[in-house]
């Protein structure tokens, strides 16, 4: 059993590059439709991308997913991606926010951008997780959430598409677990809370 | 207090100080994006806290500058979003065709990169001599940027496959002049576009124009602040005149969307309605 030392989880953000749509499906899909916890994704997608990716993961799983819209208040049960182009970010009271700052490690959106925003308003109860991808965005991201004392998840490098990028976050932190991909929704389900 | 909340406090005792002492507001910014902008500016500072800068920065006008660019300054690219400016031209420009004059408000142009691509769409669709752009930001330094319309030549291949993907008529070269690592803009295009700072937290509306672009300005602002933009505009626009937003921005549950029909599906363009007899 995973250790969550009674802390009650808020939020889970998820940062994935490539090998990020089947990652997604195999994540997503396996999570209920009433999950408890909003979950914040950064997938690496190019700038002229429609919301054709969370009308996709819509369609395969059963919890809800949806592209973000600036202003909306987060909410159980729901998967929130970053359009196209824009960087993601979390305001306290956990509203989403959305922004054209210039590109950050070559991304927008960025998943340090978002990870960094999100552990400034969570702390303890953000729970992060990087998957498969190329580069190295996410890690300073997911060291902050790390530092801010949340909870920390990398996909094992060997286990996914593509190392570079959960590899380049192991060499800054050493996160709480390092796991398969398929054992990630049975993790995030058990750090749940529970219903009343 | 956590170190997050007190950096909060600092922001917001900062922002206050920055208003009483040089009018500017940013008050009514959304926190993240403005929280990120200005950690980042302090990393680059060299002071270890908001605090400690708060006292150099009231003082310090050109200190204060460095800081109003990290606030301030957004990137764009000509033609951002090329199915916007593909609907605009199809399906706005035909209404502007039948106007005499057409006028037109760019807020928050940046370096001017969209109002220069307006200024192409329109001469392109035969509106020459018969428009104007008041092209408006907050930033008086980043509008003479937009003023002599030199852009970096490594952009020119970006801004050529937008003005292509954006149904461009000519070829997008024909519009610069490549002088060492810059492309010059056609002083042609300067003709009908007047840049003029203004500041949409604190000043006045503009009189009747025809259409409005203010794409990606109000994602930076707090639901109040975006309520009184959004008023600014509706008392600018003409009954008919379009208004443009970014492709994330909607006016669903505005106080003004009542006035307003959207023309296009994914492009946030609307119209102000003409108003009942």
């Amino acid at each position: 059993m995973p250790k969550n030392n009674g802390r009650q989880f808020k939020t889970v953000v998820i940062g994935v590059s490539t090998g990020g749509v089947s990652a997604l499906k195999l994540l997503l899909g396996a999570l209920p439709a009433d999950y408890p916890l909003p979950i914040l994704i950064v997938a690496h997608i190019t700038p002229d991308a429609d919301d054709g990716l969370a009308v996709l993961l819509n369609t395969l799983c059963a919890i809800r997913v949806k592209e973000a819209d600036e202003g909306e208040p987060i909410k159980p049960g729901t998967v929130y991606l970053a359009p196209a182009n824009y960087h993601l970010l979390l305001e306290r009271g956990g509203t989403l926010a959305l922004s054209i700052d210039p590109p950050v490690n070559f991304a927008r959106p960025s998943v340090d951008v978002l990870f960094e925003s999100a552990a400034e308003v969570y702390g303890p109860a953000l729970i992060g997780i990087i998957l498969t991808g190329a580069g190295s965005d996410g890690s300073t991201g997911l060291l902050k959430i790390h530092q801010q004392g949340g909870l920390t998840i990398v996909q094992n490098p060997a286990d996914a598409e593509m190392g570079a990028m959960p590899s380049s976050a192991l060499q800054l932190l050493k996160a709480d677990h390092v796991t398969e991909l398929h054992e990630i929704p049975g993790l995030l389900l058990r750090l749940a809370p529970r219903k009343p | 207090m956590t170190n997050d909340e007190l950096i909060d406090l600092e922001i917001k005792l900062l922002m206050e100080g920055v208003y009483q002492v040089y009018g500017y507001d940013f008050r009514d910014y959304s926190e993240a994006s403005l929280r990120r902008r200005l950690t980042q500016w302090l990393s680059g500072s060299g002071l270890a806290t908001l605090s400690l800068a708060q006292s150099q920065l009231l003082r310090d006008r050109a200190l204060f500058n460095t800081l109003l660019r990290g606030i301030t300054v957004n990137v764009s690219d000509m033609f951002r979003d090329p199915a916007f400016f593909k609907a605009l031209r199809e399906q706005v420009v035909p209404h502007l065709q039948t106007y005499p004059f057409v006028k037109i408000w760019h807020a928050g142009c940046a370096s001017g990169e969209e109002a220069y691509s307006m200024a192409i769409l329109l001469l392109e669709e035969g509106l020459k001599g018969r428009f104007r752009i008041y092209a408006t930001d907050i930033n008086e330094e980043v509008l003479r940027k937009a003023q002599e319309g030199i852009y970096p030549l490594q952009e020119m291949q970006r801004f050529t496959r937008n003005y292509q993907q954006a149904g461009g008529r000519c070829s997008f070269s024909d519009y610069y002049t490549a002088r060492y690592d810059h492309a010059i803009l056609n002083a042609q295009l300067r003709e009908n576009i007047v840049f003029a700072a203004h500041n949409l937290a604190v000043d006045a509306d503009f009189g009747e124009m025809n259409l409005i672009l203010c794409r990606n300005v109000m994602i930076y602002f707090k639901q109040p602040l975006k309520e009184r933009v959004l008023g600014l505009f509706d008392n600018s626009l003409a009954p008919g005149g379009f208004l443009c937003l970014g492709t994330k921005e909607s006016l669903d549950n505005r106080e003004i969307s009542g006035r307003y029909e959207a023309i296009t599906q994914r492009m946030q363009i609307y119209r102000k309605k003409y108003a009942k007899k």
